[in-house]
Parts: structure tokens; sequence; C-alpha cells
């Protein structure tokens, strides 16, 4: 019998240890923000950067095309950011902006809701808000630079895997999942530009299939459609996920070289693929260019160029000059193409 | 039994219905007929007949489902992660205990498969495979001390340890992934590489599934463990090591999960947090359509083993097939509780049979 009652107790002794060590392991967030910039007074422009977590190769893309903006336009930029990617975690560093009274916050937001108290706090402090790749509501910022529209995410990989399969033939669609409100906006728009452009007449979509944005069932999912459709020349997947399962399993199938594949990647996932052949050219916005804009519209409402109104128009160095659209968003422009020549000058 | 034997004219008893033999006294037969008859009469062999049909029908749908070198390839290929984890799990299974952590298990491994070559790029493949054996083991045994000796039912362990394993692995991974670009070529390879038409994820699965299904088979641990499993509490009486070979049987399902995970990288080049999630369910699905009793005791490794080829095939046979993804799912519900029925008809008609060989001798 005592080995009965001692037995649960040793037992429950480890579920505890267990779980306080997971409890400890996930909550090292909060350091390395707030190292104070000092003060705005010299008349140079003064940033925060502020991405949705630090580490994300992503975002150290886009902090990169930030700091060349802020090079050229003579302004001082800081990058914070906690180490994951939570709403709360964002309100401390957003607060530490308004009292450091910074001229402008740059920020991806973890949610759209949560954070805009902490905004208006800052904004109350005039702080000029820029959000990039994740907006917050409208009226809680001053500007969104808007990555891509759905659009032109749709005409892009249309475009790539037209050239790619040289105009005519079968195709297929690896989605994520069948009830993703952006995939099923992007198909829908891919359907009838198929269905109304001349140039695509001789191109017909096949099959569109669900990966679930899981690594195996895109995998299973990209064999059934190359075994269902033996004619099929091309694959476009717009997730992530899909586009590299679908790259994995072409690249050491007999398939590899016949069947075209393109979407919507990132360059570290691709780049195996890219470089053996198996892929010819992928889209994504630049991460950098969007960087380097958020930094310049940034600058362009501190120095009261703009207000942030639909019509207002700047300059964005290299990139050109951009419009307001409606409910302040600037639109980056239509999806970068990664292929062969340039997919080495990134990592993300 | 030998008095009757002496009473009953010789005529006789070469009449007596093999089935009735094999059940009562199977020595009656002579070799080469109880051989015959026991593959005849297992479950292994209807179920490895309906993978036949599988095949075939598909086949006849799309000649490449088989005949293409991917095909042929894929065939042999998809299942074997997934035969791995049964056979794990179906020597769980026939202790009476379940282990529910193997998907956990395989992301963890899965995922430092990847650390390891990133960080130690020269790595020689073999040192990265028995790393990931080991730590399967040592997670496995994790499970397998908490049953034998915290007296609490393995489901509810294994799944505390699922969510714990799993917790543990998003921490460490995050939102980090692991990509095809990160690993060594040599060990991508070995995901696809086949030697004489067999791939050679194929023939280490198979080679696992060998060995275990032969200690099963004739070994006395193997032997104990089909003893523990069909009365728990009359091997503790009889004094076998009960503890010991349920202990074991852990650390051997949680070390074949930490190999698949590793060859899931090799396979897959591809590691993110949610590897593996819901795989565990495959691996007792296989156990269990593959013939193994789920209150233990009864069944055999080949069984889970064709049990993950027939889940794995089906599943790239029915899109062939023409038939719809909410379909695919449920056809493989059916499988298992039409499993689950012809078990408890088999043991219900086996106690019927027993009993009446009873009352006639």
């Amino acid at each position: 019998m005592k080995f009965h009652t001692r037995r649960p107790t040793a037992l429950a002794a480890i579920l505890l240890t267990a779980s306080v060590a997971l409890t400890a392991c996930g909550d090292d967030g909060g350091d390395g923000g707030d190292s104070g910039s000092g003060g705005d007074g010299g008349g140079a422009l003064s940033m925060t950067m502020l991405p949705k977590n630090l580490g994300n190769p992503y975002f150290d893309t886009s902090t990169k095309g930030a700091e060349k903006a802020a090079e050229e336009l003579g302004a001082e930029i800081e990058e914070v950011g906690p180490e994951a990617a939570s709403p709360d975690a964002q309100v401390s560093y957003i607060n530490t902006v308004a009292q450091q009274g910074q001229d402008a916050l740059i920020l991806s937001a973890n949610d759209p809701e949560a954070l805009c108290d902490a905004i208006d706090e800052a904004r109350s402090a005039d702080v000029k808000v820029v959000t990039f790749d994740a907006d917050t509501n409208p009226e809680c910022r001053d500007l969104f630079v808007n990555q891509a529209t759905a659009e032109g995410i749709a005409a892009k990989q249309l475009e790539l895997i037209s050239e790619q399969i040289g105009g005519e033939g079968e195709i297929a669609i690896l989605s994520a999942s069948a009830n993703a409100t952006n995939q099923n906006a992007w198909i829908e728009m891919m359907e009838t530009e198929l269905a109304e452009n001349p140039d695509y007449a001789n191109i017909e979509l096949v099959d569109t299939v669900y990966g679930d944005d899981e690594d195996q069932k895109s995998f299973d999912q990209t064999e059934a459609l190359l075994q269902n459709h033996p004619d099929l020349k091309g694959i476009i997947s717009p997730t992530t996920v899909g586009i590299a399962a679908a790259a994995r399993y072409l690249s050491d199938s007999d398939a590899k070289g016949k069947v075209a594949l393109t979407g919507l990647g990132t360059p570290n996932q691709m780049r195996e693929y890219v470089e053996n052949g198996t892929v010819e050219s992928f889209a994504l916005w630049n991460p950098e260019d969007l960087g380097f804009l958020a930094t310049y519209a940034a600058a362009a409402l501190v120095n009261g160029d703009i207000s942030g109104e639909e019509g207002d128009t700047f300059e964005a160095g290299d990139l050109g000059e951009f419009e307001v659209g409606a409910d302040g968003v600037v639109l980056l422009g239509e999806p970068f193409t990664f292929n062969a020549d340039n997919i080495g000058d990134f990592d993300f | 039994m030998s008095h009757t034997d002496i009473e009953r004219p010789d005529a006789e008893s070469s009449e007596v219905s093999a089935s009735e033999a094999l059940l009562v006294e199977p020595s009656r037969l002579s070799p080469t007929r109880r051989v015959l008859t026991t593959v005849l009469r297992s479950r292994e062999l209807s179920i490895f007949l309906v993978l036949v049909a599988v095949v075939v029908l598909a086949t006849a749908k799309n000649e490449s489902f088989l005949f293409s070198s991917d095909g042929w390839r894929n065939f042999l290929l998809n299942p074997s992660i997934l035969v791995l984890l049964a056979v794990g799990q179906g020597v769980v299974i026939i202790t009476r205990n379940v282990d529910l952590s193997v998907g956990s298990v395989m992301a963890l491994t899965a995922y430092l498969t990847g650390r390891l070559f990133i960080e130690q790029p020269g790595l020689p493949v073999v040192v990265v495979l028995a790393a990931c054996l080991l730590l399967g083991a040592v997670l496995g045994l994790v499970n397998g001390a908490l049953v034998a000796y915290g007296n609490v039912p393995a489901l509810v362990i294994t799944l505390g340890t699922l969510y714990i394993y799993r917790g543990i692995m998003l921490t460490w991974a995050g939102s980090d992934r692991i990509n095809a670009g990160d690993l060594p070529r040599e060990f991508l390879r070995l995901g696809t590489r086949a030697v004489l038409g067999v791939p050679i994820l194929t023939i280490i699965a198979l080679v696992v599934l060998a060995a275990v299904g032969y200690y099963l088979h004739t070994a006395r641990g193997g032997r104990e463990l089909y003893a523990i499993g069909s009365d728990p509490d009359a091997a503790v009486l009889y004094g076998l090591a009960v503890r010991r070979r349920v202990l074991a049987a852990f650390v051997l399902s949680g070390a074949l999960a930490g190999l698949a995970g590793a060859l899931y990288t090799a396979r897959y080049g591809t590691v993110s947090s949610s590897v593996g999630n819901g795989i565990e369910l495959q691996a007792v699905a296989a156990a269990v359509i593959g013939g193994i009793a789920i209150f233990g005791g009864s069944g055999t490794v080949w069984g889970a083993a064709i049990g993950a080829f027939l889940l794995v095939t089906i599943n790239r046979a029915l899109p062939s097939l023409g038939i719809e993804d909410f379909w695919q799912r449920a056809v493989v519900g059916a499988l298992i509780l039409g499993a689950i029925v012809l078990d408890r008809v088999l043991a219900a008609r086996q106690a019927r049979r027993l009993a009446e060989s009873r009352d006639h001798a």
C-alpha cells in the first residue's frame, strides 16, 4: 500500500516540474527594448521600427530597407520589438515611443484592434504612425503601406505560369485550406482572368486542390495532381507552404522540368529548388522595398509633405512617386519576381 | 486430452475440421497444413487482400498508379514512415497500452535533425539518425516510466505527453522552419534514393518490421508482451516482469517515432512546428485495421504494417478514383469500424467454438 500512495505523488511532482519548466521557457520576452535613443532636438528625424517580432528574417529584410531609406533621408531609425509575435507584446514598445517623443513609428501590427489604444496615445503625443505588412484598423494609424493587392497577386501568378508553359496547356492550383478567404479571392480572380483575357485563351485550369498549409498534405496533393492529370503543364501555389512542398515533390520526380511551378514563396524556402532548376521563378513582395517605402512615407508625414489624405503624393527615392489611396493606403506595387538571377540577394 | 485421442478411431480424427483442430489442438494437424490454415485464416491476409484490391482498382483506372517509376516509388515510399510508427504502436497496443505521443516525438526529432545539420553541417548522417533514435527512446522512456510506475492509464499519460512534447517543440522551434536548403544534399537523397527499385526508407522500415516481428513471434520477451496484454493481472501473478516489459515497449515506440522524425525530414525537406500533427491516430488506426486488438494480447506487427500501407495507399488511390476529400476520411473511418466489428465478431465466435469443443470433449 505504501507504494500506492507514494507513486502518484511522485508522478504529480514530475508533471508539475515539467509544466513549470515549460512556462518558464515560454516567457522570456521583454528585453532589449528600451535603449533610449535620446531626444529629437537636433532636427534630424527620429523614427522607430517595430516589426511583429525580432529574429524573423522577413522583418530583418524590411528593416534593412528602412535603414537604407533613413540613411538617404538623413534620419535616425531604431529597431525594437518583442521576441514573440503576440499582440500585447507590442504595446510597451509603442508606449516607449510616445514617451521618447519620437517623430514617427513604423510598425507591423500583431493585431488590428488590440494596439489601437496605445497607438492613439502615441499619436496624441504627435507621433506619426505608419503600418506596413499587417494593418491596424484604418482609423488608428496615419498610413498603411500595403505590400500587394489581391488583383496584383492574381495577375502576377498567371503571368508567370503563362510565361513558363509557353502560353498554353493545362494548369492546376494547389491552395491552402478550402476556406482561406485570401486564397479563395485570388483563385476567383485568376479564374475570371483566365476566362476573359485573350492572352490566356489556351490555358485551361483543370483542378484546384487543398494542402491545408501542411507540408505533407500539400506534398501528397501535388502527387495526386500529377497522377490525375498526365497532361498537366503547370501548377500555381499561392501559399508559401504549398509551393515549397510541391517543389520538393517535383524536384525528385519524373515531372521535374516538364511541369512548371510558380506561386507565392519566400527565397529561403525556394532557394534549393530554384538553384536545381525545378522552379524557374516565383513571386512575393520584396520586404526590403516595403520597409524602404514605409520609411519614406513616415518621413513625408513628419515633414508635412503629405497629411495622409487620399490623393496625396510623395517621392520614395529609387522607387519613384506614390499616391495615397482610399483609407490611407499606399500600395507598394505589383509583386516582386524571384528567379535564379536575384534569389542570392535575399535572405528571408 | 490424450485420453480422448485414444478413444477416437483414427479415421475420425483426420476428419476433424481444420478450424476446430487449430483452435483446440493444433499439433493434430500436419505442420504444412497448420501453417497454411493459419495463413489462410489470418486477419493479415484479409487486410492484405483489401490492399491488393485497392491497388488493382486504382491501377485499372490509371496505369501510372503503379506502373510508372514515380507511382511505384510512391507506393513503396509513402507508407514507410507510418509503418515505423505503426510497428511501435502495435507493440505498445499488444501490451494493452497506447502511445499517443508519437506524433509529437516525431516532430521533435524531425526538428532536431534540421538543427543538427544547421549547426554542424559536416555531421555524418548515421550520427544524426542515432541522435534521433536516442532522443525518441528517452521520450519513450518517460512515457513508459510514468505508465509502468505511475499506475495511470497509458491513454491519459501519453495524451499528457502529447501536449507537453508538442509544447516543447513550439517553444523550441517557434515560427522557425527547416528548409530543404538547410539540409545536406546527401541526407535529402536518402529520402528518395532507391536500391534495386526499392526506396531506402522502405528498406529501413521493412528491416525494422522484420526484426520486431521476428522477436514478437519467437522470443520469450515477445511472447510475454502478448501474455501481459491478454491479462495484465494474471501476468503479474505468474511472475512476469510486467513493468520492465511495458517500459521496453514504450522505449521501442519512442525510438521508432524518433527514427521516423529523421526520415520525415529526409523525405519532405521542410519541418515546421506542425509536423506529425494527428499522425498518432493514423498509427493507432493502422494497428487496429491490421488486426491488433485494441485491448491487447493479439495481432501482429505484420498486420499493423499492412494496415499502414492500406491507409496510405487508400489516401493516394481515392483522389485518383475521383472520390472527394470528405469521403476519403469517411472511408478510413469505415475501415476502422469494420476492423473493430470484425474483431468482436471473431472473438465471440472463437469463444463459442472453444466452449463447444470443451463440451464436446
